[in-house]
């Protein structure tokens, strides 16, 4: 039981109607993931955030989410209903957003956000949701838990407001937790802040995480697994040490154009695309490995 | 200082808790006070520019031209225009707006007379509008583009663009006429006139606080059909409002947010998304109350309902001016009233105005 995948995703599509045809947002996504920190890179509009969404059955109307498997433990997600999913999100699959400046109900305290997760999910009365929401602000290092409840999410910074987001998530205990680009909203100095105190309550609850970013670096310095996504396809997947091996010009590209420190370049090279990237890589299918 | 800041924390802290609040009562009746100075210029100017002549009301036309000219000083017509406005203001600040062309009583009794009874149909007009009107306005966004939306804005759309006169007589043609569901035109039937004494004006809550059962009963079956046509206009505007301010709503990542931690869509849109909303609500709904109050010159005139609406129409067509211009002034301060009101309110729902900057 506990070798089984946490999460497997086969063919993973999503497809927006549109006049003018089809719009395939995801193709063919593949990957599984165990208790593991999952990173997933790419562009704006690679289909990364929507990857997320499909798996925490998010998919706004008119979208359309099919799969050859989609299994988060042993529930298949894809025969899943509304009310299914409604049991599975903040319970086993949780999600943080990029701002909490935007992410948190701005006309709730921050604690009776927190602790709506928990009465939700556990039934619990006013007091035990309270005390467990205390406790979970104190597990994402908040100093003054009494004080931070009693807030607007106005009058909190934007690191203190994820690390809020993280309680709000995690207090059901759920296995899986994506994070949709969680520090690019933050300043660099609490970047690292904020996903250390992730990463140590992913590794404390042994969840798996799927970090989804734009950020190379941040990435590979975190993850320990990488995908690497090109309009809506997986273009490449690798260990994050052996990142700087990667093999798809994509990736290459990309790596190219991060800047260094020390070695001031004045001209970044640009990424030349290449057409032939949008080609549909071939599906998986039961006879590949 | 360091040990005398120390000292006296609650005082601190006191000071700066009340502070907050007063600074904003202060900043909101500053703005009060500047409002109604401008309204209070408006129709001043509008009485001299409006081309009756007080004087040829009080002494008629053929009055010989000393008497003419003896009454215009009277008055205080000859007077320079800033004095003239000058002793304007002092007398509208001592609720004094002169007497009535046609009956012949000071205009602030008269207004005292006839505002209860608009003010018992819009409050309930207006509370139809609220409890019907937002529930309708979530119901449509969040069924945006399907059946019930379409239903709903058709509906908000025709109580826009209904004539409210037309709307009263067929009311009244179908359910007093035909059904005999409500009573007629008027407040009250004759028989029941002066039975209870009056404490709110408020015939509805007057005729409970005397124990009238039967007074009550006749005022609403009056009252129920002119406020609920005043009530479907206001419902129209309060669901398009309402339906507007969630579509945006339910854009936002704090929507998304909460259905990832698994609540229910029921929860998410009445409590997070419409509890943003009310931020925006609180604006439209008093600005609403206030069209309302004005709007209900041409119900009442249908209905025969002795409020403000049917006392203005009546002075105006008997170019009674003290009479107009008192009315104009009364709107004017509820306008006003509800602003501030409006204002003091947002507090309440939106946690980001509480703190003053």
């Amino acid at each position: 039981m506990s070798d089984a995948p946490l999460l497997t995703v086969r063919n993973l599509r999503v497809v927006y109607p549109s006049d003018e045809g089809d719009f395939r947002a995801v193709r063919n996504v593949s990957f599984t993931l165990g208790r593991e920190r999952l990173g997933i890179v790419g562009e704006s509009g690679s289909g990364k955030s929507t990857t997320g969404r499909a798996i925490m059955g998010l998919v706004p109307e008119p979208g359309r989410v099919e799969a050859d498997l989609l299994r988060l433990g042993d529930t298949d997600l894809r025969t899943l209903n509304e009310r299914g999913f409604r049991k599975l999100r903040g319970k086993r699959i949780a999600m943080v957003l990029q701002d909490p400046k935007y992410s948190l109900d701005p006309v709730m305290t921050v604690g009776r956000q927190i602790a709506e997760t928990h009465r939700h999910h556990f039934r619990s009365s006013a007091k035990q949701a309270r005390a467990a929401a205390l406790e979970m602000l104190e597990a994402v290092h908040i100093r003054d838990p009494e004080r931070v409840y009693t807030q607007y999410p106005h009058q909190v910074s934007g690191g203190m407001g994820q690390r809020i987001m993280i309680a709000m998530m995690l207090i059901a205990g759920p296995d899986l937790l994506i994070a949709d680009e969680p520090t690019s909203a933050l300043d660099v100095t609490v970047q690292h802040q904020v996903l250390a105190i992730m990463d140590e309550q992913v590794r404390k609850r042994g969840m798996g995480l799927i970090l989804i970013s734009h950020n190379l670096h941040l990435v590979s310095s975190f993850c320990d697994r990488v995908l690497v996504m090109y309009a809506g396809q997986i273009v490449e997947s690798c260990k994050a040490a052996h990142l700087s091996e990667a093999q798809h010009p994509y990736t290459r590209g990309l790596l190219a154009a991060l800047p260094e420190l020390g070695h001031r370049r004045l001209v970044l090279p640009q990424l030349q695309r290449d057409p032939a990237w949008l080609e549909d890589v071939a599906p998986l299918t039961d006879a590949t490995p | 200082m360091n040990v005398a800041a120390l000292a006296t924390p609650s005082a601190h802290g006191w000071v700066r808790q009340i502070a907050g609040p007063v600074h904003r009562v202060l900043k909101v009746l500053f703005s009060v006070l500047l409002t109604f100075l401008g309204l209070t210029c408006v129709t001043f100017v509008i009485g001299r520019v409006i081309p009756i002549d007080p004087v040829l009301a009080i002494v008629g036309d053929k009055a010989p031209p000393d008497v003419y000219a003896r009454v215009r000083a009277e008055i205080g017509l000859d007077l320079p225009l800033p004095v003239q406005y000058w002793r304007y203001l002092m007398k509208v600040l001592h609720g004094d707006f002169g007497n009535s062309v046609i009956t012949s009583q000071p205009v602030l009794a008269d207004l005292l007379h006839v505002f209860p009874a608009t003010l018992e149909l819009s409050l309930l007009a207006l509370i139809i509008g609220v409890i019907f009107g937002v529930p309708i306005g979530v119901i449509a966004a969040t069924h945006r583009g399907r059946w019930q939306d379409q239903v709903i804005r058709f509906g908000s759309l025709l109580g826009y663009s209904m004539p409210v006169f037309w709307l009263g007589l067929v009311g009244l043609l179908a359910f007093y006429a035909k059904l005999g569901w409500v009573e007629g035109p008027g407040r009250l039937d004759v028989g029941f006139d002066d039975i209870v004494p009056t404490v709110t004006g408020l015939i509805v809550v007057d005729s409970l606080i005397a124990g009238e059962h039967d007074v009550f009963v006749n005022a609403l079956s009056h009252l129920v059909l002119p406020a609920s046509i005043l009530g479907y206009l206001s419902l129209a505007y309060v669901a398009r409002m309402t339906r507007s301010f969630m579509l945006s709503q339910l854009r936002q990542e704090y929507v998304l947010a909460a259905l990832a931690k698994g609540l229910s869509p029921f929860r998410v849109v009445w409590v997070h998304a419409l509890g943003n909303a009310w931020v925006q609500l609180i604006t439209v709904i008093a600005l609403t109350f206030g069209s309302l109050l004005e709007g209900a010159v041409l119900t009442e005139t249908v209905f025969a309902w002795p409020g403000l609406g049917l006392y203005m129409k009546n002075s105006l067509f008997n170019a009674d001016l003290n009479a107009v211009l008192g009315g104009t002034m009364l709107v004017g301060v509820v306008y006003i009233g509800l602003n501030m009101l409006s204002d003091l309110l947002y507090p309440l729902v939106d946690p980001r105005a509480r703190e003053s900057s």
